[in-house]
C-alpha cells in the first residue's frame, strides 16, 4: 500500500536487516539533540541497549545505575518529577521483569512520564535461554493504568517511536528485540503513538500483528493470497491504548481475525484483541504467540519455528478463522 | 514564613500530635506510633528547616521533602495543615471516600505532596533522581530531604539507592531515618537486625549524624550540619520514641498499624495535653 511507504517487495531475498534496538539508540540521540530535558539511565547494559550513542554525546545527562533495576526505574521517577524526560533501559526480563511494583507506584500511580525500554524481548533472544527470553512484559505493562505499551516492527520505526515517546506526556514502555530483523518500513512510513496501520489491505481475514511478527504477517499475507485468502495486515505498534476504531473497522469488513506477537498470548496483544472483540464484535479468532510456556536455548530461527511464531503459523491460523466464518 | 521560637515549635509539635490522634480516631484505621514519633521532626522541617511556600506548593526554588514510608503520612498532613497548605478541618477527611488525604499519600491528589508513596524502599531512589536533576540544572540552592522508616531499610531498593547517591556524591540529599526500633511484626532487631546502622551507612559512603529525633532543636541543628557537608550524601539517624507523647502507645510495636478507639483517643489527648503543660513549665 503506497501511503504506508513500505519497501517494494517484503519477500525479496537480501532485504537489509538490523536489530530493532539500533533504531532506539539513534532515536534517543536525536531526541536528546532536540530536547535538553531528555536524559538517560541504564542498568549496566549501555551498549547492549544502544544507549552508548547518547551517553557518549551527553555524558552529563546520562546516569549509570549498575545492576539495579528497581533503582533504575525509581531514579527515573525522581528525574521525571523535576521536569526531565528520562529514558531508562535494561533487558525486558529485568525491567519491567523485576521492578513491576516500582513502576506501578512511582511511575504509573505517581503519573510521571518515564520512558521504560525493555530490550532483548521475545523468544528470538536465542541461545541465552528462557531466563532472558522475556515473554510476559506486554501483559505486565498492559495491566497498569496510565501506561502506554509500544512494540515497533523494525529499526526505522523504533527510531521514530523513540522521538515520539520524548514528546508523549505519559509513562511509556517500549519493547525491543535483540536479533537483526528485516527493515521493511521507510523514513516516510507514518507513525503516531496510539495509531494502528493497514500495512496490507485485504477483505477476507484481518491479521493483527505487533513487533517482529508484523513482518511475518506480511509474508503470510502474500502467500495466503496465492492460496485464495485476501488477508488484511494491521500493524499495531501501540498495544495500549489500542486503536479501537481502526481495528473494529477492519474486523467488521473481514469478520475473521488472527493476532501475532512474539510474547505470551495470555495478557499480550492476543489477550487485548480477544477482550476487545469479546465485548464489541465476537467473531472467529486465532492467536499466534507463545502459549503459556517458557522458551529455551537455540538459534532464533529454530526457536521461532518450534514455538509456532512463523509466517506458516499465521497462515494456518488464517485458514482456520476463514473456514469458521 | 516567620520562624517560631523553640517553645512555639514544641507547642506546635504537640498540636500536630493531637490532630494525628483526632484524624486516626475519626478514620478508624491507620498508623499511630510512627506519626506520633515523627511529629518533632516534621515540626522542625515544616516550621524551620524547609525552604517552602504553603501558598505556592510548586514554587520552583523550594526544597523537596519526600516521605518514603508513606504510612506515616498523617503527621505530614497535620504539619501541612498547620503550616497553611490547607484548612485544618480537612484533616478529618483522612482515608474517607473522595478525600485529598489518601491513606497513603498521592502526588496528584494534594498539592505539596511531592511523590506517591507507601510501598517501602522507593523514596531514596526518587531522591537520587531529583538530586541528579538538580545537579544537571546547576541548582545548588535546593535540597532533597527524604524521611524513611527503619523497618523500611529491609528493602534492597534502599541500598541500591545508597550506593548510587555515594557514587555521584549527592550531597544535596539529606536522609532522615526514623529509628524507632519497631516494625509490624515486632522489634526491628528481632524481625531483621539493622545494627550497626551507623557503620552500615558509613560503609556505603555516607556521612552519618545521630540525633535525638524527639528534640526539635537537635533535629534543626543536624539538618544545618548536613547542609554543610560536601562530597557526600548525609544520613541523619534520628532516634525516636514510637507513639511519643501517649503513654500507653510509647515503645509498643502493636501500635505501629493501629488507630485509637474513642476511649483511647480521649486518654491519648489527655496525655498530650499534660505533656504540653510539662513542656511549658520547663521553658517558662
Amino acid at each position: 500500500m503506497n501511503e504506508m511507504h513500505l519497501v517494494k517487495d517484503v519477500q525479496v531475498k537480501g532485504l537489509a536487516t538490523e536489530p530493532i534496538r539500533k533504531g532506539f539508540g539513534r532515536g534517543l540521540l536525536v531526541a536528546g539533540q532536540q530536547n535538553a530535558n531528555v536524559v538517560a539511565a541504564c542498568a549496566d547494559l549501555t551498549e547492549s541497549t544502544q544507549m552508548h550513542l547518547f551517553r557518549d554525546e551527553y555524558p552529563e545527562r546520562f546516569v549509570e545505575i549498575g545492576v539495579a533495576e528497581q533503582n533504575l526505574v525509581t531514579v527515573g521517577s525522581g528525574l521525571a518529577a523535576m521536569g526531565k524526560i528520562p529514558f531508562v533501559s535494561s533487558y525486558a526480563a529485568f525491567s519491567p521483569g523485576r521492578n513491576w511494583e516500582q513502576i506501578r507506584t512511582t511511575i504509573c500511580l505517581n503519573n510521571q512520564p518515564v520512558k521504560i525500554i525493555g530490550s532483548h524481548a521475545g523468544i528470538s533472544v536465542g541461545p541465552d535461554g528462557a531466563t532472558h527470553q522475556m515473554l510476559e512484559d506486554i501483559a505486565l505493562m498492559r495491566s497498569l493504568p496510565n501506561m502506554v505499551v509500544l512494540a515497533p516492527c523494525d529499526s526505522i520505526e523504533a527510531e521514530k517511536m523513540t522521538m515520539a515517546m520524548a514528546n508523549d506526556p505519559r509513562p511509556n514502555y517500549m519493547r525491543l528485540a535483540r536479533e537483526a530483523t528485516p527493515v521493511f518500513t521507510t523514513p516516510n512510513t507514518p507513525l503516531e503513538i496510539g495509531k494502528a496501520y493497514i500495512f496490507e489491505p485485504g477483505n477476507d481475514v484481518t491479521i493483527i500483528a505487533t513487533g517482529t511478527m508484523t513482518y511475518q504477517a506480511l509474508l503470510a499475507a502474500q502467500k495466503l493470497f496465492k492460496e485464495g485468502i485476501d488477508a488484511e495486515v494491521l500493524h499495531v505498534p501501540t498495544i495500549k491504548p489500542l486503536d479501537i476504531e481502526t481495528i473494529l473497522k477492519s474486523v467488521r469488513k473481514t469478520r475473521a481475525v488472527v493476532t501475532a506477537e512474539e510474547a505470551q498470548i495470555n495478557g499480550g496483544l492476543g489477550g487485548a484483541i480477544a477482550e476487545l472483540l469479546g465485548e464489541e464484535l465476537p467473531i472467529p479468532l486465532q492467536r499466534v504467540g507463545v502459549r503459556d510456556r517458557f522458551g529455551e536455548s537455540g538459534k532464533p530461527e529454530e526457536l521461532m519455528d518450534h514455538f509456532g511464531l512463523s509466517d506458516k503459523n499465521i497462515m494456518l491460523a488464517a485458514h482456520i478463522v476463514n473456514d469458521k466464518k | 514564613m516567620k520562624k517560631l521560637t523553640l517553645e512555639q515549635l514544641e507547642l506546635k509539635a504537640t498540636e500536630i500530635r493531637e490532630d494525628i490522634i483526632r484524624m486516626l480516631e475519626h478514620a478508624g484505621s491507620g498508623h499511630s506510633a510512627g506519626p506520633l514519633g515523627l511529629s518533632d521532626i516534621f515540626t522542625a522541617l515544616y516550621f524551620d528547616v524547609l525552604k517552602h511556600d504553603p501558598h505556592k506548593p510548586d514554587w520552583p526554588d523550594r526544597d523537596i521533602l519526600l516521605l518514603s514510608n508513606g504510612h506515616c503520612v498523617p503527621v505530614r498532613y497535620a504539619a501541612m495543615a498547620h503550616a497553611g497548605y490547607f484548612d485544618r478541618k480537612e484533616l478529618l477527611t483522612l482515608r474517607q471516600f473522595g478525600s485529598r488525604l489518601q491513606g497513603h499519600p498521592e502526588r496528584e491528589k494534594l498539592p505539596g505532596i511531592e511523590h506517591t508513596s507507601g510501598p517501602l524502599g522507593c523514596g531514596l531512589s526518587q531522591a537520587c533522581g531529583m538530586a541528579l536533576a538538580m545537579r544537571m540544572d546547576l541548582q545548588t540552592h535546593r535540597w532533597v530531604y527524604v524521611v524513611m522508616g527503619d523497618g523500611e531499610l529491609d528493602e534492597g531498593n534502599v541500598w541500591e539507592a545508597a550506593m548510587l547517591a555515594a557514587k555521584y556524591k549527592l550531597n544535596n540529599i539529606i536522609g532522615i531515618i526514623d529509628r524507632n526500633n519497631i516494625q509490624i511484626d515486632g522489634p526491628t532487631e528481632v524481625v531483621m537486625p539493622l545494627e550497626d546502622l551507623k557503620d552500615k551507612w558509613g560503609a556505603f559512603g555516607w556521612h552519618v549524624i545521630e540525633v535525638n529525633g524527639n528534640d526539635i532543636e537537635a533535629v534543626i541543628d543536624a539538618c544545618a550540619m548536613a547542609r554543610a557537608v560536601v562530597e557526600k550524601p548525609v544520613m541523619i539517624i534520628a532516634h525516636t520514641i514510637p507513639g511519643m507523647g501517649v503513654d500507653f502507645m510509647e515503645y509498643d510495636f502493636h501500635w505501629h498499624g493501629m488507630p485509637p478507639n474513642h476511649e483511647q483517643a480521649k486518654e491519648a489527648l489527655h496525655d498530650l495535653r499534660t505533656l504540653k503543660g510539662k513542656i511549658r513549665s520547663e521553658h517558662e
